[in-house]
């Protein structure tokens, strides 16, 4: 029946994935940002999607069942705040600016913003370089948990493979277009299928005040926060998710919208989507307790698996197999277009081949390279070590400390290329740092006081940028008046320049000082 | 009211509602509230709270640069098919 229910998902992705060639443009702007078309409630599905990994369905479920209800204040409700905030001041600004500049990667912003093929390197190394341990969570720990709600049916090689060859199908086949529409499926059954597996457990154990009385009773520290998070860890784990704003593929995704009016709904409805999937695993973890009163902390993150096959075995264990393949390929299959993408335009696009590639051309070339980044990450996933879920933990601490880098790009007219090299290299060594010195210790916190790293990186990254931007010259007003057009600058005066690569310029105009000239850029659907 | 006069006020309550994500008051608090425990129940409606906020922001004071800046997108490309 698992196998049955599984397969069953897996024939409806690829029928999803099929159909949505059908609508692909073939052109490259529509392979990696689908026409810039999405509408505001399949934004919200993809943007949720993509932020929920398996972490979500499964790690949840164990860090509740040991720690207690305060892993929902600590990751759930914390996100509720400030990623749709993120969304409102960040992701708007990114839309209005992509859309206007035509850009389809965040590498190609800052290179472009900043005048700096240097910077954009350095950018794309370590945004990759951090990508990486995340694209091989989703994949060997993938293949893990479907080994273990299988019973070994299906291997964790094999697993692995399939999760490969559905999301290869409908990424290299449709692009942008093929993950969003997949995803958003994804998106709903996440959703939906986390309240139905917790109703049912939560009806056997005779109903929620009983359950969470017995649990009471036995493990009374698991319905408050005293003795497993401290204040300070909860005030600064809400630095933790502003690495939305670095992720590459949500950057990306911002740049699919519409228009900015798409970002109305999800920002409204983000915290409610939240909600409405952490509740349901956070409260399964804690009553997890009654079955199961002393699991070892290496079994919790199968925890979910066990106490449904424990209530409902069957159909609804085979669901949850869906939606842990759902939480794991729509940030995945995000994921591998970004990098994708990024290697296309920044890298082949950018260096090799400007005025060689037609639009055809640079569709199999992203195609290519989605097909690469899959291969790889497979051969990788087959050597997967546990121990990278840590590091997977640390990555979002990275990408958190690099959030005043987009923020400052997008709003202070001030910073300079070398203050966002400041900021970047001063997270890369620090972070470096504090990754060995509180690898050994589960609970890091700077010198045992609950603060977490974040807020230190945070520190440093923002106090290097601001420094070294105001010590360096201020960047030229020309290059300041394609991104800051509404307001100008002290000293400006009339109309910003029509730069190349600006929708309707003249081929030839010249280039930015610095800059290349960008005849080749697609324009604006 | 203005737009800039909903903005300071939505975005007064954002830092009101930040502070109340730290609720001290129920570190230690183990009652149950409609069967789930107060520091969880309470941020269940932290998240209502937020999502009900977010709401007036993205309707009364939605950023300038959402709509604003589009219009100067046109202008360049009029400016450039001119030249």
């Amino acid at each position: 029946m698992i196998i049955f229910v599984i397969a069953l998902y897996l024939t409806a992705v690829l029928v999803i994935g099929g159909f949505s060639h059908r609508l692909f443009h073939g052109t490259s702007e529509d392979f990696f940002v689908a026409t810039r078309s999405l509408g505001p409630a399949l934004l919200l599905l993809n943007l949720f999607g993509a932020n929920m990994t398996a972490f979500a369905v499964l790690g949840a479920s164990g860090e509740a069942y040991t720690t207690g209800i305060g892993v929902f204040a600590l990751m759930a409700s914390s996100s509720a705040l400030v990623i749709p905030l993120v969304f409102y001041f960040v992701g708007t600004r990114v839309w209005e600016i992509g859309k206007r500049r035509g850009y389809v990667s965040p590498i190609e912003f800052f290179r472009e913003r900043y005048q700096s093929d240097g910077l954009g390197l350095l950018l794309f190394v370590v945004v990759t370089g951090l990508l990486i341990p995340y694209l091989l969570i989703g994949l060997g720990g993938g293949g893990i948990a479907l080994a273990q709600i299988t019973h070994g049916l299906i291997p964790k090689w094999l697993g692995s493979l399939i999760i490969v060859a559905v999301v290869l199908s409908y990424v290299a086949y449709g692009g942008m277009r093929g993950a969003i529409l997949v995803n958003a499926f994804q998106a709903l059954l996440l959703l939906v299928l986390g309240g139905i597996s917790c109703w049912v457990i939560v009806h056997q154990l005779g109903g929620l005040e009983s359950a969470m009385t017995r649990v009471g009773a036995t493990h009374p520290d698991l319905l408050a926060r005293a003795g497993h998070i401290r204040p300070l860890q909860l005030l600064t784990y809400t630095f933790i998710p502003l690495s939305v704003g670095m992720f590459p593929h949500i950057f990306i995704q911002w740049l699919t919208a519409r228009s900015a009016r798409a970002f109305r709904l999800p920002v409204a409805v983000y915290p409610l989507c939240i909600a409405v999937v952490w509740v349901p695993t956070v409260v399964l973890g804690v009553l997890s307790r009654i079955d199961f009163p002393r699991l070892p902390p290496a079994a919790a993150n199968s925890l979910l698996v066990r106490i449904v096959e424990h209530h409902a075995p069957g159909v609804l264990v085979g669901l949850l197999a869906a939606t842990l393949l759902s939480a794991i390929m729509n940030s995945f299959d995000h994921q591998v277009l970004a990098v994708s993408t990024m290697f296309t335009q920044d890298i082949v696009h950018h260096y090799g081949y400007r005025d060689r590639l037609s639009e055809r051309q640079r569709v199999w070339v992203g195609r290519l390279f989605v097909i690469g980044v899959l291969f790889v990450t497979y051969l990788l996933s087959l050597v997967f070590d546990p121990s990278l879920f840590k590091l997977g933990v640390w990555c979002f601490t990275a990408f958190a400390a690099l959030f005043p880098v987009l923020l400052a790009a997008l709003f202070w007219r001030r910073s300079t290329k070398q203050g966002i090299a400041a900021a970047v290299l001063s997270v890369v060594a620090l972070w470096s740092y504090l990754v060995v010195a509180g690898w050994r210790s589960p609970d890091y916190t700077l010198g045992g006081t609950g603060i977490l790293p974040v807020a230190l990186l945070l520190a440093v990254s923002a106090a290097a940028l601001v420094v070294v931007s105001l010590l360096t010259r201020p960047p030229d007003a020309a290059t300041l008046a394609l991104f800051f057009p509404a307001a100008p600058g002290p000293g400006e005066e009339g109309t910003p320049p029509v730069a190349p690569g600006v929708v309707g310029a003249p081929a030839a105009a010249p280039p930015l000082a610095g800059g290349h000239p960008r005849r080749d850029r697609p324009g604006p659907a | 009211m203005r737009r800039r006069g909903w903005a300071a006020l939505l975005y007064s309550a954002l830092a009101v509602l930040y502070l109340l994500h730290n609720d001290l008051w129920l570190w230690n608090d183990r009652r149950l509230w409609l069967g789930l425990p107060a520091g969880l129940l309470y941020h269940i409606g932290f998240c209502v709270a937020a999502s009900a906020l977010l709401g007036l922001l993205v309707v009364f004071a939605w950023p300038p640069w959402g709509e604003g800046a589009l219009p100067a997108a046109r202008d360049e490309r009029e400016q450039g098919e001119r030249r």
